[in-house]
């Protein structure tokens, strides 16, 4: 088959079969997202950063633990491309293994928050009643608490590691994805193709789990893939008030707030991981723009 | 449905230092509100005995020792024993709980053990900081962001739209404590064009009689101009940070609701008939999201009033945020429950004002 | 409030016109201190055992002895008793107090002040009690053992300890002497004036209390009629700073006079800056690394051995410490009595590499908590490399102070980094906490003593010369039996001393006569000037 009569097949008005359709719409998808050039860019940043992250031991020109104390806080130079750190550490060897701590973070968060709020938002909406009640309640306490401060107490709770601040961060993420499941598990709950499995005699939780879950699921991506740059930020917010990853762990807040002391004279040491933790964020933002215009067309597309 | 919840939320997410941009939860909230008020009431009264009692849980788990904090590094085990006592840890759990909400009904928030003051007294100090800040950060949030956004709906596409839409992008990725600490550097350190870290130039320092709690305020009041331009000269660079991440999601959103008006029939009659581009927007378009949109700055004022711990870190700014942080981490229980209470409080009012808003003006609802 | 309304006053006249951009510098009259002042959680001088606070009680109280600012190195004056005489047997002293002084209120300062604040010390019995009731005071015997007539107050002590012990706990804040008048016009249930004094003021110090908002600012105004004369600067304003680049940045603009907490690389570049002076000042803390005994590999000799040349002495003090601190490897710091400064260790990985060797240990691994302090983390982290070298592994977490001691006083930190302050300005008051340890059992719970704290089972021998030291009537005789407690000391103990801290100080260069209290006692300030 040649290349275009592939993508005559994947653009084919009449599809043959459900896969030929799925994969159409798919293609469509990526076509509608490649046009965006700025959701590319964010793509290809990430790609990137992924690949750093694989190939951190052998890309990281020194151990990122290796002091020199001798030549410490020194601006950067050929030897050390973004400088040393005020352990004599090199600041892009740390940068670059701290991509790993940055994705491991990012990962479970986006995969825990997502999972909590998706279970609890659509047991409540399809339940109802009490069940209802009680589990929204507990969603409001949870909005109501301001962020940051709950993951502090959580992180002091459970004592500081980067576990306990993924864990926390998870904790505080979860409440406004159960409301978006909850409202779609209404919008979906007495539509027609849920009475008539209903009448097949499906049972309550196979219809939570293989007819309403997978309903709710694209709109809560869109979701996630908005929220990745503010959970970057907020794991950042916790490593530079000290509660996340220990020393001598490269997380890119941590060493901000290990930078911050000596700003005034040595800016490079603040300054190359916020620039990364900035670089990141925005390719997340730019890749969670493109998807939306790709998966939830109701959206603002521009 | 509303229009408030037709509009996807532009470039968001949900960072802690900025306002929550897809408030898609609280709209669903005040929407489920609308029911009945007593039941509102109701549920909010239990939302906030739930926020207390998440709040007093994590106190007594975390294994940060309130009693040290008191008697200090020294205390040999009898005085250690004898504060605990004094400090009523040695009740239950639930009588510590019940005393609590009891004494909080009739206004006794109980005394810090960080500062040896009454709470009430020490959140009347530093709430005014944090609402001074979080209100001046609104306020460059709405007189920038709601044009910005107005002008890139009406020109979609065109080079305004990009720049507000690299500007929102930019906000939403910026880590706020290295962009904080990044102007301080600049404009305080090197250029000199704004107050340093703090509230006031010190000699101002208790300088203007104390009214609100808020200087700028204050200052006008006793007419002492001089400490006016002083406190503004300190507030200006946070609130500006505080105001340009504000500013990020008003333009985002007005920018969604502005669309969505501007592709509706009314507007395309409107065109027909020949009136005026100017007219059709700003007479027509705007004046119909301005209820939504009051509703989002309502909102964004109130994850600026939560969330604005690191900017008041790095600013060494007197404010809630970081007098609940410093509380959590030595442990004082009554100081983290106090501020918790306010802001629970704010969140309940923000969106209490927003439904009532929503109701009163908006016909479709009635 | 009238205070405050008008020196308001004043300084609008002065400034009329102006913008703030104009004060180029702080009124003359006016010392601003940028300091981390959030650890002040009471000011009752009974109570306050922290350093911010210890500050401003230094200065708004007077004690019988006190230390001169121009001279410290004179040890104890006569200050509120003018003279004192020690009885024969040595186990009583009396004071004659000195005429005409007055506290803040009016009232005249009598024996009976002094007297009744001791005892209330004594019977509230917070934390800094026991700097007293070492002398065995108790709250029964107190009224017997600590008695006022006319002029004179006479202390009887159980034991004939060495005079200058005594005297030397007596410059601490906790025998600060308060206005009884006012403190028992404010009681409440009986509290001896404790709740009222936490956030007031009752002395006859150079300064009153004019304002303390907590995390913010401690505002002191000249007392007028202080019997050594007013001081010169007639308000002193000490603002709650936390980061060492806003001190820096405040000072550089001229918007405060002294930066207390600048960091060793602030420090390098403001020296270098226009009109900005550093004075260097040893202080009493002691940076050390405590070996807790309950951890089975710590406990064996040759790790400790080992640990001690796993520090990189040099490089440290040489780089992130630079300037801020000194080597010191005993327990009595620079500027006290008996301070030993032979130095036994240097840092040689192969040399502790090789005691490992010979033990036979191979490697192991070692869980502990740091307190989140720059320093301190730091310090941490270059042991970590270091003992990485010689297969041992260091995981460090980073935890308030709060949480550190928490773990500490329930013996839970294996490795042990922070600092020590004296209490008193007498060397007992370091050798009591890491050179005794009298009950070694978890039951004996002794959480104030350095050397339970990590589980160190002080020799005999050395508990009974700790004891000795302190009834040794000769001073120089005592001086050398310091000197031999520490010499064991650093032979064998698992707390080991590092580092002694050096307070840089840097102020604008027209303050003249700044003390931050030395390595003995708190800051003053009433004989601080600023010149043109």
């Amino acid at each position: 088959m040649s290349a275009v009569s592939r993508r005559d097949w994947l653009l084919s008005d009449a599809p043959r079969t459900r896969c030929q359709a799925r994969l159409g719409a798919l293609y469509q998808g990526w076509l509608t997202f490649r046009a965006n050039r700025l959701a590319m860019l964010g793509l290809v940043i990430l790609i990137l950063l992924i690949g750093m992250a694989i190939l951190a031991p052998w890309i990281a020109p020194q151990s990122p633990f290796a002091q020199d104390l001798a030549n410490r806080l020194q601006p950067p130079s050929a030897a050390h491309w973004l400088g040393t750190d005020a352990l004599g550490r090199d600041i892009l060897s740390r940068l670059i293994h701290g991509s790993r701590i940055t994705l491991f973070i990012v990962g479970t968060v986006a995969l825990i928050a997502p999972v909590i709020g998706l279970f609890i938002g659509t047991v409540a909406g399809f339940a109802g009643g009490w069940v209802d009640q009680v589990l929204m309640r507990i969603t409001d306490i949870f909005l109501a608490f301001p962020k940051l401060i709950l993951a502090l107490a959580f992180v002091a709770a459970l004592g500081p590691s980067i576990g306990n601040a993924v864990l926390a961060l998870a904790l505080t993420a979860w409440p406004p994805y159960a409301r978006l499941a909850r409202a779609e598990t209404l919008t979906i709950r007495n539509a027609d193709f849920i009475a008539a499995a209903r009448l097949q005699g499906a049972g309550r939780l196979r219809l939570l789990v293989r007819h309403i879950w997978p309903l709710c699921v694209s709109s809560l991506i869109v979701r996630v893939a908005l929220d990745m740059a503010g959970i970057i930020l907020s794991a950042a917010g916790l490593g530079f008030l000290g509660l996340g990853a220990q020393p001598p762990m490269p997380e890119w807040g941590a060493m901000i707030s290990d930078g911050r002391a000596y700003i005034l004279d040595f800016w490079w040491v603040a300054a190359m991981p916020g620039i990364a933790i900035f670089t990141v964020s925005m390719a997340f933002n730019l890749l969670g723009d493109g998807l939306r215009d790709v998966l939830d067309p109701k959206g603002d597309k521009s | 449905m509303s229009a408030t919840d037709t509009t996807g939320a532009g470039g968001t997410s949900s960072g802690a230092n900025r306002p929550d941009p897809d408030p898609t939860g609280r709209r669903a909230l005040r929407r489920r509100r609308a029911r009945s008020v007593a039941g509102t009431l109701l549920s909010l009264a239990l939302t906030l005995v739930g926020l207390l009692l998440v709040t007093f849980i994590i106190g007594r788990v975390m294994p940060i020792d309130p009693v040290l904090k008191v008697v200090g590094d020294r205390a040999t085990q009898a005085q250690y024993d004898a504060a605990y006592v004094a400090m009523g840890l040695d009740r239950p759990l639930v009588v510590q709980f019940v005393t609590y909400i009891g004494d909080v009904l009739t206004g006794d928030f109980g005394r810090s053990i960080s500062t040896g003051q009454p709470v009430a007294q020490d959140i009347a100090r530093v709430f005014p900081a944090t609402v001074e800040l979080a209100t001046l950060g609104t306020l460059i949030g709405v007189l920038i962001g709601v044009p910005l956004g107005v002008i890139a709906a009406a020109r979609r596409g065109g080079i305004i739209d990009q720049v507000a839409r690299v500007v929102a992008l930019v906000g939403y990725s910026m880590p706020i404590f290295w962009l904080g600490l990044m102007g301080l550097l600049i404009f305080y350190g090197m250029l000199g064009w704004v107050g340093g870290p703090g509230r006031q130039g010190i000699i101002y320092d208790g300088m203007v009689p104390d009214v609100t709690g808020m200087i700028l305020v204050d200052s006008l009041l006793a007419g002492d101009w001089a400490a006016f331009q002083d406190a503004f000269s300190h507030i200006i660079l946070p609130a500006s940070l505080l105001g340009y991440y504000s500013l990020a999601y008003i333009s985002r959103m007005t920018r969604s609701f502005m669309l969505e008006q501007l592709s509706a029939e009314y507007v395309i009659t409107a065109r027909v008939k020949g009136m005026s581009e100017g007219a059709v927007i700003w007479r027509h378009a705007f004046r119909n999201i301005a209820i939504p949109l009051v509703t989002v700055i309502a909102l964004s004022f109130g994850s600026l009033l939560e969330g604005s711990v690191l900017t008041e870190i790095i600013f060494s700014w007197p404010g809630l945020g970081s007098y609940i942080t410093r509380a959590l981490l030595s442990g004082d229980m009554n100081a983290v429950l106090g501020g918790t209470v306010v802001i629970g409080v704010c969140f309940v009012v923000l969106n209490l004002f927003s439904d009532i808003l929503y109701r009163v003006l908006d016909p479709r609802s009635k | 409030m009238t205070i405050r309304l008008t020196t308001r006053a004043l300084l609008l006249a002065s400034a009329l016109g102006l913008a703030p951009a104009a004060w180029a510098e702080t009124p003359a009259d006016t010392l601003v201190v940028a300091h981390t002042i959030d650890d002040i959680i009471s000011l009752d001088p009974a109570q306050s055992f922290e350093f911010a606070g210890n500050d401003v009680n230094n200065n708004t109280y007077d004690r019988l002895v006190d230390f001169d600012p121009l001279n410290p190195e004179a040890g104890f004056q006569p200050s509120l008793a003018e003279s004192w005489e020690v009885s024969e047997d040595g186990t009583s002293i009396t004071f004659t107090l000195r005429d005409g002084v007055t506290f803040h209120s009016g009232n005249p300062v009598r024996a009976e002040d002094a007297a009744w604040s001791l005892q209330r010390a004594v019977k509230l019995d917070k934390t800094p009690a026991f700097i007293l009731t070492q002398f065995g005071f108790t709250a029964d015997n107190v009224e017997e053992m600590i008695t006022a007539d006319g002029n004179q107050l006479t202390l009887t002590l159980d034991k004939p300890y060495a005079p200058s012990f005594v005297l030397n706990s007596l410059t601490g804040n906790i025998a600060s002497v308060v206005d009884k008048e006012t403190v028992l016009a404010n009681e409440q249930d009986g509290d001896l004036g404790n709740g009222w004094l936490s956030t007031n003021e009752a002395g006859s110090g150079a300064y009153e209390l004019a304002a303390w908002r907590p995390n913010e600012q401690v505002q002191l105004t000249a007392f007028e009629d202080y019997w050594q004369g007013a001081p010169e600067m007639k308000r002193v304003i000490v603002r709650n700073v936390a980061e060492s680049s806003a001190q820096r940045l405040l000072l550089e603009q001229g918007d405060i006079d002294v930066a207390r907490n600048l960091t060793p690389t602030d420090v390098d570049s403001i020296s270098a800056a226009e009109g900005v002076k550093i004075e260097d000042e040893p202080r009493g803390r002691i940076l050390y690394m405590g070996l807790n005994q309950k951890d089975e590999l710590l406990s064996n000799p040759a790790v400790i051995e080992a640990m001690k040349h796993l520090v990189d002495y040099e490089g440290i003090t040489g780089s992130f410490l630079k300037g801020q601190f000194v080597t010191h490897q005993s327990f009595l710091p620079l500027g006290y009595l008996g301070v030993l400064e032979e130095q036994p260790w240097t840092y040689d990985v192969e040399k502790a590499r090789q005691i490992l060797t010979d033990a036979g240990i191979d490697g192991g691994t070692i869980t502990t908590r740091v307190r989140d302090l720059r320093e301190y983390v730091d310090v941490a982290q270059a042991l970590q490399a270091s003992m990485a070298q010689v297969g041992l592994t260091l995981n460090i977490e980073q935890m308030t102070g709060a949480q550190v001691l928490d773990a500490y006083r329930a013996r839970e930190v294996p490795i042990f980094l922070g600092e020590w302050g004296p209490d008193y300005s007498d060397p007992n008051t370091n050798a009591a906490t890491f050179a005794y340890n009298p009950d070694n059992s978890d039951e004996a719970n002794a959480v104030g003593l350095l050397a339970w704290r990590n589980a160190y089972a002080v020799p005999e021998e050395m508990n009974e010369a700790t004891v000795a030291a302190t009834l040794e009537q000769d001073t120089e005789k005592r001086a050398q039996m310091y000197k031999d407690i520490q010499r064991q000391y650093q032979a064998e103990a698992p707390i080991v001393p590092l580092f002694q801290r050096i307070e840089q100080v840097a102020m604008r260069d027209n303050v003249q006569d700044w003390w931050s209290g030395g390595a003995v006692t708190s800051v003053i300030y009433r004989q601080v000037t600023k010149g043109e």
